[in-house]
């Protein structure tokens, strides 16, 4: 058997034999692999920690993100309501690179969900294991001399150790694969530090930058169907250039009212 | 045979099924040694399958060293590189 994992079985193997081949008295290293077993335990609890807490912090990011979308959407609203398309269209594009950020965020949460769930029924499945080694440790302490122990017992340990060695395996995967999310999560956030989903009051007249590279990223015709479903949605009292000019805050309240209340979006009073 | 396909398990395997098994890992072998990528997914894929089909599961309770180890389902060509060559991960 020339591959690594018939090398692995072998290895552990041979660890395990050594290690009983060198003890005088086989009890001692059985307690000590028992030892080592319930640390490996520890280790795995730790590793499902960590997967929790890196999912914790994907899921609110993706909160954050998606009080922008709404955020935007208003915004967009408010824009085209007064009659700025431009600012309604800006704040439409910033709103479709967060929602494809949370389609992403979306699937890495459900990855990471999934690993902990694989993670955990490892630990269980290694528990069970462990205390089985553990029983079988205590009948042969008890009724065979040392050397028959040895026998005994290495069939034992070598399935402990090679589900050890498993367990750690996926282990190292699921944390691999949570770093590279970690370091996607950590772009996220740079780009929400930014200012790319901030508020859009702080937006100045020019195209700068992230300006252009927002236009580039989202999709032009996703933007124009937002915009003139939102358009649709104003009516045709929507963005005239008197509502524009309106800046004072009964304008908003009036199109608040229309939502709940009575069916006369004309006018207030 | 007791196989085990790592982070997910062992299963105990009927000796009439190696054959099959055998083949399927010469052509894993075969696809790597080609870098063939398409073609190590798909032996690979239906050497799981077969496994785990065809074997029975180890109970949690028991403790047994495998016979042969797979590699993990999510492994790459790159990393099967290493364990896939000559007789693969089963003799003959």
């Amino acid at each position: 058997m020339p591959g690594l994992s018939g090398r692995m079985s072998t290895v552990v193997k041979a660890k395990i034999s050594k290690l009983l081949d060198r003890a005088e008295d086989p009890s001692e290293t059985l307690e000590y692999s028992y030892q080592k077993q319930i640390e490996l335990l520890q280790n795995v609890k730790k590793g499902i920690a960590d997967v929790v807490t890196s999912k914790k912090r994907l899921q609110l990011q993706e909160e954050k993100l998606q009080q922008q979308v709404v955020k935007l959407d208003t915004q967009a609203r408010q824009a085209l309501a007064a009659g700025n398309e431009d600012l309604a269209r800006v704040a439409l594009e910033r709103k479709n690179v967060a929602q494809t950020e949370l389609q992403s965020l979306d699937s890495q949460i459900a990855q990471l969900e999934q690993q902990q769930e694989q993670m955990t029924a490892s630990e269980q499945k290694l528990r069970t294991k462990i205390e089985q080694f553990r029983s079988k440790k205590e009948v042969v302490k008890a009724q065979y001399s040392a050397a028959e122990a040895q026998v005994r017992i290495s069939e034992a340990a070598t399935g402990v150790g090679e589900e050890m060695a498993d367990v750690g395996l996926a282990m190292q995967r699921a944390l691999d694969k949570t770093e590279n999310m970690k370091a996607r999560a950590d772009a996220v956030g740079e780009l929400e530090a930014s200012g790319t989903f901030e508020d859009l009051t702080a937006l100045g007249s020019g195209d700068d930058d992230i300006d252009r590279q927002l236009k580039a990223l989202s999709s032009t015709s996703e933007v124009d169907a937002d915009l003139a479903k939102m358009k649709a949605e104003l009516g045709p009292g929507g963005p005239k250039g008197e509502l524009g000019a309106g800046s004072d805050p009964a304008a908003g309240a009036a199109q608040a009212a229309g939502e709940g209340g009575g069916p006369s979006p004309e006018q207030g009073q | 045979m007791i196989v085990r396909i790592s982070t997910e398990g062992q299963y105990e395997i009927a000796d009439s099924d190696i054959p099959e098994l055998n083949q399927l890992d010469n052509a894993a072998v075969a696809a790597c040694e080609t870098t063939d990528e398409q073609a190590f997914h798909d032996a690979f894929s239906r050497l799981l399958e077969l496994v785990r089909a065809k074997g029975t599961p180890v109970p949690d309770d028991e403790l047994f060293g495998s016979d042969i180890i797979l590699p993990p389902p999510d492994v790459s060509l790159e990393e099967a590189k290493t364990e896939f060559q000559g007789d693969g991960l089963i003799p003959g």
